[in-house]
């Protein structure tokens, strides 16, 4: 129930209601039952990935010497440029990265700390874009980029509707509210322009909530299928989200393992991501990610 | 961490300004110029994104759905003619549009009880000192950080005719299997999403676990309460607001579902069993080129969202 609960637990010996053994290993239970079911679809797509031929049964599950290739890698490579597919994905994210962290600071700083008029319309303006989802938009916006402005197949059209990610924008406001006021007065009365401070002084002391911010919006672009979906026809343009599911939606026999090749596909999808957020998982805490989007 | 150490450092030149606070006071009442125009400068990037990305094409899409709006060669000139709300009547008498519409209640139906009570008993469970909590936590949230394209490549595999599961489940497979199944289809998408977000809605519970007094813990197990008690009279209720966010966060994106049929059930599959709102828009507003009718049913879709909702809120605010 509550950690203190456990962390008093001795001096609680005589109380009926301290943990007792058999509670604590239920808890344990449960958790190791749900982590079975987060954790078990990762890793059989890791050892489907590696058959030579795909086995459904249960002994599939568990890696055979006999029947571990490399070659659904290369088939999945083959069949959509694994490399191309990857190159693609880094632009988008990257683009999307910088714009985010350059214009969310300034934005975020400008919301928290300088004074103007219709200061708190804009930073309703951040509240109410996290209530609407994307796919609302995906017809205006399909016709207005592709249709009017021709930014069909190319990355300027795959970056600009999540350009600067309203969650980044909110975790920067809220994180530069909680520095003294002072800090700022002192280096204005010391003759430093905003761009300075908020250069010198805020972003320096922003690098958690940034970090924080990095790895909420790389999932955002790195993961999206829908958009760069409607918006490329040229394969050569496209996203591994997109190449893949594309394989995905019409496999074919021609490659010997199609599952095999799709479970690769998979694997090199998944792991920037869960390589990030394996090494900075305490970043990626409750606290952070409520304060994004609790609103 | 850097906050830390750096705030005391900074602290000393703070405090002697604020020995000249009356001055200070009364200037701040005017704002600098150059603060003003600096704020400006630095919003409007952001001004310019929420009214280019957001606001403009939501009036945009408003303003198509009463119009015969649908895509022509570029650069020629034709006639999209005010049809009213016939887009609207059309949308509303359209079978598959009935259907679509139906097996979101279906797919909410199931996903938001399963969501709120995995979540919040996991999130329970993690809260207390355990051991691998780092790996516990971790676990958790790896579906919900990777994408769903790849995730979905698993379960497709997983949930085949002759996968994993079915051959774990030996006579009792469900035949026709799960995804090709028409009574099935949306029930294992509801599943597949509740596995796949869980990760997030715990770390909401988790958070506001931190937020339930410990001292109320304390009183009710001095008034003998059990375990059950306690958390039916002191978790519960102090997660409330949080409870009223996952349903309604829940509600927003599991009305929302396109990749899951597009790809899982192979476009909403099979005879319409479980497709959804948003890949019937993609159908008709990208797929046949008619924007005007898309719309519409975006239109219809926020306020079914707005409506559902709603009342979700009020249901979960005022129920004790």
């Amino acid at each position: 129930m509550s950690s203190t609960e456990a962390r008093i637990e001795p001096e609680l010996d005589q109380d009926p209601v301290a943990p007792r053994p058999s509670r604590r290993a239920g808890r344990l239970v449960l958790l190791a039952v749900g982590a079975f079911a987060f954790v078990f679809p990762f890793y059989y797509m890791f050892i489907g990935s590696l058959q030579t031929d795909a086995d459904t049964g249960i002994g599939g599950a568990v890696p055979r010497p006999g029947n571990v290739t490399g070659s659904n890698y290369s088939a999945i490579n083959d069949a959509v440029d694994l490399f191309g597919s990857l190159k693609n994905s880094a632009i988008i994210t990257i683009g999307v990265l910088l714009c985010t962290i350059f214009f969310g600071l300034l934005a975020g700083y400008a919301m928290a700390v300088l004074h103007f008029r219709g200061r708190g319309a804009t930073f309703a303006s951040v509240l109410l874009v996290q209530t609407i989802p994307f796919q609302l938009l995906m017809i205006p916006l399909y016709v207005l980029l592709v249709r009017d402005y021709g930014m069909g197949d190319s990355y300027l059209g795959m970056i600009l509707p999540f350009a600067i990610s309203p969650a980044a924008v909110f975790i920067f406001r809220q994180f530069f509210l909680q520095l003294p006021r002072e800090l700022f007065d002192a280096a204005r009365i010391d003759g430093a322009g905003e761009f300075t401070i908020l250069r010198r002084i805020a972003v320096p002391l922003a690098r958690p909530a940034i970090l924080t911010a990095t790895l909420l919006t790389f999932i955002g672009p790195w993961n999206e299928f829908l958009w760069p979906f409607l918006i490329t026809k040229k394969a050569d343009m496209q996203p591994l989200a997109v190449s893949l599911a594309n394989y995905l939606s019409n496999l074919q026999s021609s490659v010997s393992n199609p599952f095999g090749s799709v479970m690769a596909g998979a694997c090199v999808l998944a792991a920037p991501v869960i390589g990030l957020f394996i090494v900075f998982q305490r970043h990626f805490t409750s606290s952070d990610l409520g304060s994004g989007v609790k609103g | 961490m850097a906050i830390t150490a750096g705030a005391p450092g900074f602290d000393v030149s703070g405090s002697g300004v604020g020995s000249f606070d009356p001055a200070s006071a009364r200037k701040r009442e005017r704002i600098p110029l150059r603060q003003r125009l600096a704020g400006y400068l630095f919003v409007s990037p952001w001004v310019i994104f929420f009214f280019g990305i957001f606001a403009y094409p939501l009036g945009f899409a408003v303003w198509m759905s009463f119009y015969d709006y649908f895509f022509a060669a570029p650069g020629a000139k034709v006639d999209r003619p005010f049809v009213g709300f016939d887009n609207y009547w059309d949308a509303l008498t359209d079978e598959k549009v009935r259907e679509a519409f139906k097996n979101i209640v279906v797919f909410l139906v199931i996903n938001v009880p399963l969501t709120v009570i995995l979540a919040i008993a996991l999130a329970t469970a993690l809260n207390a000192a355990i051991p691998f909590r780092a790996f516990f936590r971790t676990a958790f949230y790896l579906p919900y950080v990777t994408a769903s394209v790849a995730t979905i490549g698993v379960w497709l595999w997983l949930f085949s005719g002759n996968g994993l599961v079915n051959k774990l489940l030996g006579p009792l497979a469900p035949d026709p299997t799960w995804l090709i199944n028409e009574r099935l289809a949306m029930p294992s998408i509801a599943i597949y999403v509740t596995w796949k977000q869980l990760g997030f809605y715990i770390l909401l519970y988790l958070a506001a676990l931190q937020n339930v007094q410990k001292e109320l813990y304390e009183a009710a197990s001095v008034d003998g309460a059990g375990k059950w008690d306690a958390f039916r009279n002191v978790t519960w209720p102090g997660v409330r607001p949080a409870t009223t966010l996952v349903v309604v966060l829940a509600i927003i994106t599991g009305s929302n579902l396109f990749t899951e049929p597009y790809l899982l059930t192979g476009g909403g599959g099979p005879n319409g069993a479980s497709s959804s709102p948003v890949l019937i828009m993609y159908q008709r507003g990208i797929q046949q080129g008619d924007a005007g009718a898309a719309a519409a049913i975006g239109v219809i879709l926020v306020l079914f969202v707005g409506t559902v909702g709603l009342i979700a809120r009020r249901v979960s605010e005022g129920s004790s």
